[in-house]
C-alpha cells in the first residue's frame, strides 16, 4: 500500500487549463495581428480561467463530485488488484508525460536556439568570399622573361590585413598573340609562409600602380624561409617539403591592363613559360595534396563548395 | 577510550559568548543553509598516504599557474584591443599597438604581460611535469582512468590556449607562426580543409580571425578549462592520493578501528586507505 498514491488534496484531471492557454496564445498573438483576435483570446482566457478556477477550488467550496475517478489500465498489462480488492490508478503517467514533455520541448527548443548560433559562428568562414579581381597596372611594367615581385592589396575594405604577393613573369606573346604570363603565388604550398625569391632585388626599378608595388628580381627559383621547401622558376618543387607546385593566379587582360583573378592549385607543371602544361585544381589548403592517391584524403575541399 | 578522565564542563565568560556569537553563528547561519563546512571539510581535510612528496604537489602548482594565467589575462583584457585596422597615431595595426602600449606604456604592464606571456610557458611545463609524475606512479590506473582523461582534455584545452593566445600580439611571429598553424590543422585528413577555413575565416587569415582567435582565448576555452579543471580537481578529492611506487605501506591495509572495505581499499577507492603501519 506503500505505493497508493495520496492524492485527496490533487485536483482531478481537467481540460480548462489547455484551453486556458489557447486563449493566451490567442491574446499573445492578437497583440501582434490584431486587437478583434486580442479581444477574442481575452474573453477566451477569462472564461477558460473561471472555468479552471471553478474546477481547482470544487472540492474547497464543498461540491461533491459528480462521477467517480476513472480508473485505467497501463500498457498492455492489466494493473494488478491490491488486496483490498482496489484497482490502483496508474503510477507514473502524469509524471512520465510531464518528463517527456520537458526533455522533448527544452531539447526543440535547445535545438532552436543553438543551430542558428552555430550556423553564425561557422558559416561566415565559407559564404560571401570576396572573389579576388586587382588590377596589376599595365603590362608594360612586366619585362620579358623576369620575374616582378608584385605586392597588393588583395580585399581593400579589410585593407593591410589582406596584403598579398604573387611574382609574375611575362612570357611573351603565345603564338595567337595573346600575352602570357605566369603568376605564382608567394605563399608556400607546405604551411603557408611567404616563399622568397633566390636572388637580388631591383629596387631602383620599383614600379608603384595605385596601392601595388612592382619590384624586379633577378631569381629564376624561389625558396620557402620556414621549412626550406625550394620551387624552380615554373614553381615546381624541388627541394623540400612541399607537396605540390607553387599556387596560381587566374589573370585576364583588360585595356592592357593585367588583372589577377582567383588563385587555384597546382599539380604539377611540365614545359615552361607560354607553353607550359598546367595541371590545374581547385585551390585548397597549403600541405594538401592535390593529385595522385594522397588526394584521396581530401575528397571535397572548401573552392570546391564555395567557388 | 574508558580511561579518560571526563572533563568538568566550564561555565563560558561573557567574553567567550559574544565571541561565539559574533563569529560562530553567521556562520552556523551560512553553514546550515550551504553545508560550506562540510564540503570545505570533505575537499580538504583528507587523508592521504603518509609517504607522500613533493612531486604530488605538482598539480596544485599548476593549477596555481593557471590562476594566474586567468587572473593577468583578465587584466590584460582591460588593455587590450582585437582590431586589425590601422591605428592612424601609430600607422600600424591597432592590436600590436595596444600591445606595444601594455608594455611600454601602461603602468606595470609589462609585469602583467610578462606574467601571462612567461606564466603560460611555465603551465604547460608544469602540466607536463604533473603528467610525467602522474605516468610515472602509475597513478592512472583504477579507479582513476577519468581523472588521467579529464587530465589530457585540459592538456588539449591548454594548447589550443597557447595556440590562439600566439596571435594576439599580432607581429610577424605572431602571424607566420598562427598561418602554419592554421595549415597544419588543413593538412588533417577529410575535415582538415574546412577546418583550416574555419580557423581563418576564410581562406585564408583576415580581418576577423584576429577577434575569432580572442573570443576563443578568452572566452570560449576558458570556459571549457574551468570546467574540466573542475570535474578533474572533483576526481581527485573523491579518489584520493596514491602512494608513491615505492612505498613500503601495504596499499590497502585495513587501519585500526577503522571500518575500510579491503577490496576497495586496494583499489585505492577510499581515501586514506594506505595503512596506518603499526
Amino acid at each position: 500500500m506503500s505505493e497508493q498514491r495520496n492524492d485527496n488534496h490533487a485536483p482531478r484531471p481537467s481540460l480548462w487549463p489547455i484551453g486556458f492557454a489557447i486563449a493566451v496564445a490567442c491574446l499573445l498573438v492578437g497583440l501582434v495581428i490584431s486587437w478583434i483576435i486580442a479581444a477574442v483570446g481575452a474573453a477566451l482566457a477569462i472564461v477558460f480561467g473561471l472555468l479552471w478556477a471553478r474546477e481547482v477550488t470544487r472540492e474547497v467550496r464543498g461540491e461533491v463530485p459528480e462521477v467517480e475517478p476513472e480508473t485505467r489500465v497501463v500498457a498492455d498489462e492489466a494493473a494488478p488488484t491490491t488486496g483490498d480488492g482496489q484497482v490502483p490508478l496508474p503510477m507514473y503517467t502524469r509524471s512520465r508525460f510531464l518528463e517527456a514533455t520537458t526533455i522533448g520541448l527544452g531539447a526543440a527548443i535547445g535545438v532552436a536556439v543553438t543551430l542558428p548560433v552555430l550556423g553564425f559562428m561557422v558559416l561566415p568562414s565559407f559564404t560571401n568570399l570576396k572573389k579576388i579581381r586587382v588590377d596589376l597596372g599595365p603590362i608594360d611594367n612586366f619585362p620579358e622573361g623576369t620575374f616582378v615581385i608584385a605586392s597588393f592589396i588583395a580585399n581593400p575594405t579589410i585593407g593591410q590585413v589582406s596584403r598579398r604577393t604573387a611574382f609574375v613573369r611575362y612570357n611573351g606573346p603565345t603564338s595567337n598573340g595573346e600575352p602570357s604570363f605566369t603568376i605564382l603565388y608567394s605563399r608556400c604550398v607546405h604551411l603557408g609562409c611567404p616563399v622568397q625569391p633566390n636572388g637580388p632585388i631591383d629596387e631602383k626599378d620599383k614600379k608603384t600602380f595605385g596601392n601595388v608595388e612592382l619590384r624586379p628580381v633577378l631569381a629564376q627559383s624561389f625558396g620557402c624561409p620556414c621549412h626550406g621547401g625550394q620551387y624552380n622558376s615554373e614553381g615546381n618543387r624541388t627541394a623540400g617539403p612541399p607537396v605540390r607546385s607553387m599556387d596560381r593566379f587566374e589573370y585576364s587582360i583588360k585595356d592592357r591592363h593585367l588583372i589577377l583573378g582567383q588563385v587555384y592549385a597546382v599539380g604539377s607543371v611540365t614545359g615552361s613559360g607560354a607553353d607550359a602544361k598546367i595541371s590545374k585544381y581547385p585551390w585548397s589548403t597549403p600541405g594538401t595534396h592535390v593529385d595522385g592517391i594522397e588526394a584521396w584524403l581530401y575528397p571535397i575541399v572548401p573552392s570546391q563548395v564555395t567557388g | 577510550m574508558a580511561t579518560t578522565v571526563p572533563r568538568r564542563r566550564r561555565i563560558k565568560t561573557r567574553r567567550e559568548k559574544v565571541v561565539e556569537s559574533t563569529v560562530l553563528v553567521p556562520l552556523d547561519w551560512i553553514d546550515e543553509r550551504t553545508a560550506a563546512v562540510k564540503g570545505t571539510k570533505w575537499f580538504l581535510f583528507r587523508n592521504v598516504p603518509r609517504d607522500v612528496n613533493w612531486m604530488q604537489t605538482l598539480g596544485s602548482a599548476t593549477l596555481t599557474a593557471f590562476i594566474v594565467q586567468a587572473l593577468t589575462g583578465a587584466i590584460l583584457a582591460m588593455y587590450y584591443q582585437p582590431s586589425t585596422a590601422i591605428d592612424p597615431t601609430t600607422g600600424k595595426p591597432v592590436a600590436y599597438s595596444s600591445i606595444q602600449k601594455i608594455t611600454n606604456d601602461v603602468t606595470l604592464g609589462w609585469l602583467v604581460r610578462g606574467m601571462h606571456r612567461w606564466g603560460a610557458s611555465v603551465f604547460i611545463i608544469l602540466l607536463f611535469l604533473h603528467m610525467g609524475r602522474v605516468f610515472l606512479f602509475g597513478a592512472y590506473k583504477y579507479p582513476r582512468e577519468l581523472t588521467w582523461i579529464t587530465g589530457v582534455l585540459i592538456l588539449a584545452t591548454g594548447m589550443l590556449m597557447g595556440f590562439t593566445g600566439y596571435l594576439l600580439p599580432w607581429d610577424q611571429t605572431a602571424y607566420w607562426a598562427t598561418a602554419v598553424g592554421i595549415n597544419l590543422n588543413g593538412t588533417a585528413p577529410f575535415l582538415g580543409p574546412w577546418l583550416a577555413q574555419f580557423l581563418a575565416n576564410g581562406p585564408e587569415i583576415s580581418n576577423f580571425t584576429l577577434p575569432k582567435f580572442y573570443a576563443l582565448h578568452m572566452l570560449l576555452l576558458p570556459g571549457a578549462i574551468i570546467a574540466l579543471i573542475g570535474i578533474h580537481i572533483y576526481l581527485v578529492t573523491r579518489l584520493g592520493v596514491v602512494s608513491p611506487p615505492w612505498s613500503k605501506e601495504e596499499a590497502g591495509r585495513e587501519r585500526d578501528g577503522d571500518g575500510v572495505v579491503p577490496s576497495a581499499a586496494r583499489a585505492g577507492l577510499v581515501r586514506g586507505s594506505s595503512g596506518s603501519g603499526s
